[in-house]
């Protein structure tokens, strides 16, 4: 019985510690149960043992479960990366990891941005010179971390530059980051020394913002009833009718935001209504049709739709507003595009509690600008498109 | 006795979680209570004094650590969103990291830059560590950090956020996993199954922000214990299995402060503090008494050794009669607070924003006894086990001992 134990305890502890894969589904089919996760628990039951199995593969498992985050939703791709830190962390401890498979995965640019970012920040365990290798490369890459990476690098050149009294290679060094900067504390190291420099920066093009816009209210919001009436623009949109709005007809106007950071002021666009509605509509000419993210910072409750389908919808007001505090994946069509935003303040007396503005852009997953038809990037990159008022 | 050490063997083999010492498993404490037991602890510290350890941090956070036997966990969270959800596992011996996950954000990591990402304090039923961020990523861990399952609640419920950030922190009650995602837009709170990571329940909760833990009400057995959830409306005293409400008290209630218990007693941050006495067995709370000038600030009351202590806004420690809310005695202390008290061995533990930690001891009036800066911001309660306190920064973790 004693021998029995023993073996019993030596059996259960090395199989904990040894890889189980040779005895179970390839990671392939393991990862096809765990990409079927869905929501509230969904596919959980398959999912948890597939992940166990999975955890226990062999590092050379590793390439195949980055591979299957392509395919992966936001979710299934955290249970894959739980399962591919298990199996690194193993390896790396048995000196396994295998430095040159992850680099080929991370300069695949048609890997997943996310995975590669992962794979790169394993490689740096066994291969801490892969930084200068390979970072350099990431300036506009489409993970917002490499992009980070390599604008910091620029920024620091750049700044030494100026240490040293180089202004030109200076100057180029920072447009050079510009291309890269998606980060707002970024965009600001980079733009105070250009501007200091007498270079010129179009901020709204260089975040995307939508700054011109056709604007209608106010409409009823008294107790926050609004929200959730179907006021005549979330209908038809006619731009030279006139419809009953709060105590007054209320008729379509436009409006263009000279604000660098694209925020539409509707306090001083119209007037510091309390309890009321505006509606905010504006084209975007779309090159081809793409997916995109609309990025939306505000303080107040909002709708917005695309092209007529309701996109996203919140209702709090004045817990803070902030650039990208909302980040709304939408696909675009090929051409003209309708955006409309309800913009909803409420009746809070507080001095914080009376602003009633917004800042929308849109721009990729990484965070860089898409710009609509007749902008060009380069246009931006090279800060040809001047801002009407800009450093008001 | 040679057959009894190899079922303890065996036992260790087939449950590496196997408790063998205090611990902390979840915000406040496994009672919810922040009552430690009364191992001497260090009244006084420093840099280089009672400091066992410290250690540097992979990422912000206001989370509390937590203790299960020899290990301590720590949420945190990074990069220039704070979308980077890490979870660490800590030597509670020396510090050394066992083990690091590290995840991606899928609902919104805004908030005040005051708080982060990794605002809730993790949980954990022994076996499991259940991590809650503030854009309500639910992750849930072996010991080993072999991953069981992982929720995205905004996911699910895509309105479930605050922009100031969330920061309510999850509890095991049996076999459940008992989370308040409340905020104005969509409110809820969710029982899952700690095993499986499926939703046993969900229920709507009042349409305001809200930053209080849900706490646990024990009862005579197990599975009578009830899950306690405050909001603005009051409390709700639920069923941990179906959620089903057993008991409710709608007097309105902070959404900061939490309640805390004390046996079958409830201390209600409401108006100003409410004393509900739930006799066993019973669906109706009686108000024992409702003390209106009893105003905890940030910081939840503990009821301690027959007395009920908390911190207002002015960082005055009060000290009340549990039985009648009567005051006995004031102490003014070196604020600002976000942390909660802790107690143990006859003492109070207070730190402040500033890194400055003020042991009070306890009696007929309170006593500082030290103010002990480590000079880092503090917002997270500490942990406190087996005689050592357990405290992080948005940099470090440390742990305060006596020496060995």
């Amino acid at each position: 019985m004693k021998r029995f134990v023993c073996a019993a305890v030596a059996v259960m502890g090395f199989a904990s510690i040894v890889p189980l894969s040779a005895v179970g589904a390839p990671p392939k089919e393991l990862i096809v149960r765990i990409q079927a996760v869905g929501t509230e628990g969904a596919g959980h039951a398959p999912a948890i043992a597939a992940v166990k199995e999975l955890s226990q593969a062999p590092a050379s498992a590793l390439p195949e479960i980055l591979g299957g985050f392509e395919t992966s939703s936001p979710l299934a791709a955290n249970w894959l990366r739980g399962a591919f830190e298990t199996v690194a962390d193993r390896a790396l401890k048995l000196k396994q990891l295998d430095a040159s498979a992850l680099e080929a995965f991370v300069v695949n640019r048609s890997n997943n941005a996310s995975a590669r970012r992962l794979a790169y920040e394993w490689l740096l365990k066994v291969d801490a010179t892969a930084a200068d290798r390979l970072i350099p490369g990431m300036l506009q890459d489409a993970n917002a971390e490499f992009r980070r990476d390599a604008v910091a690098r620029l920024v620091t050149a750049g700044t030494k530059q100026l240490d040293d009294g180089a202004k030109e290679e200076a100057a180029k060094t920072f447009k050079q980051a510009l291309l890269g900067a998606v980060d707002d504390d970024q965009v600001k190291a980079i733009v105070k020394p250009l501007r200091d420099l007498g270079e010129t920066v179009n901020l709204q093009k260089h975040f995307g913002f939508v700054t011109n816009w056709k604007l209608i209210g106010p409409f009823d919001n008294t107790d926050k009833q609004g929200f959730d009436v179907a006021y005549p623009p979330e209908k038809e949109l006619k731009f030279d009718a006139k419809y009953p709005g709060k105590g007054e007809e209320v008729a379509w106007t436009e409006f263009a935001t000279d604000d660098e950071y694209g925020t539409v002021n509707l306090a001083k666009a119209l007037a510091p209504h309390k309890g009321a509605i505006t509606y905010a509509t504006a084209e975007f000419q779309s090159p081809a049709a793409q997916s995109v993210e609309i990025r939306l910072g505000t303080p107040n409750a909002w709708k917005l739709w695309v092209n007529g389908e309701l996109a996203f919808a919140r209702d709090e007001y004045h817990r803070g507003s902030s650039l990208d505090q909302y980040k709304v994946p939408v696909k675009l069509q090929a051409g003209r595009n309708v955006l409309l935003l309800k913009v909803c303040q409420n009746e809070q007396t507080e001095e914080w509690a009376q602003d009633w503005k917004y800042q929308l852009r849109v721009c990729t997953k990484a965070g860089s600008a898409v710009l609509p038809t007749g902008v060009t990037t380069s246009q931006r990159e090279t800060g040809d498109v001047r801002v009407a008022k800009e450093g008001r | 006795m040679r057959g009894f050490s190899y079922s303890l063997c065996l036992l260790a083999a087939l449950s590496p979680a196997v408790v063998i010492a205090a611990d902390w498993r979840q915000f406040r404490g496994n009672d919810s209570t922040a009552v430690a037991d009364d191992t001497p602890i260090p009244l006084e510290w420093s840099a280089d004094k009672n400091v066992a350890w410290k250690v540097p941090l992979t990422g912000r956070g206001l989370s509390c650590p937590i203790i299960v036997g020899d290990r301590i966990f720590v949420t945190c969270s990074s990069g220039y969103r704070q979308d980077r959800l890490h979870v660490v596992c800590f030597s509670a011996k020396d510090g050394s990291t066992v083990w690091e996950r590290q995840f991606w954000a899928t609902g919104r990591t805004g908030s005040h830059p005051k708080t982060c990402n990794a605002s809730s304090t993790p949980a954990s039923d022994g076996k499991r560590i259940f991590a809650l961020y503030s854009s309500n990523d639910l992750v849930c861990l072996d010991l080993d950090g072999n991953l069981e399952w992982y929720r995205g609640l905004m996911v699910d419920f895509p309105n479930a956020s605050n922009s100031l950030g969330m920061s309510s922190s999850p509890i095991v009650v049996g076999d459940t996993l008992v989370t308040q995602i409340e905020n104005d837009s969509q409110s809820l709170a969710v029982g899952i199954d700690v095993a499986t990571g499926e939703s046993r329940w969900t229920s709507e909760r009042p349409k305001r922000a809200n930053w209080t833990s849900p706490a646990v009400l024990r009862g005579a057995k197990p599975a009578e214990d009830l899950a306690l959830l405050q909001s603005s409306a009051g409390l709700a005293a639920v069923n941990p299995r179906t959620g089903a409400v057993v008991f409710n008290y709608d007097n309105g209630a902070s959404t900061i402060p939490s309640s805390t218990v004390n046996g079958r007693t409830i201390y209600v941050p409401s108006r100003g503090i409410t004393a509900l006495q739930i006799a066993e067995g019973s669906a109706n709370p009686e108000i024992l008494w409702r003390g209106e000038r009893l105003n905890p600030g940030t910081g939840t009351p503990i009821a301690y050794k027959d007395m009920l202590y908390f911190v207002n806004n002015a960082g005055v420690l009060f000290c009340a009669d549990p039985k009648n809310g009567e005051t006995k005695w004031q102490l003014r202390l070196e604020g600002p607070f976000s942390s909660s008290l802790v107690a143990a061995a006859d003492h109070l533990i207070a730190f402040n924003e500033k890194g400055v930690g003020q042991v009070v001891k306890l009696g007929e009036k309170g006593e500082i006894v030290s103010k002990n800066d480590l000079g880092e911001t503090f917002l997270c309660t500490p942990a406190v086990a087996n005689g050592a306190i357990y405290i992080r920064s948005d940099e470090h973790l440390w742990k305060l001992a006596l020496p060995q």
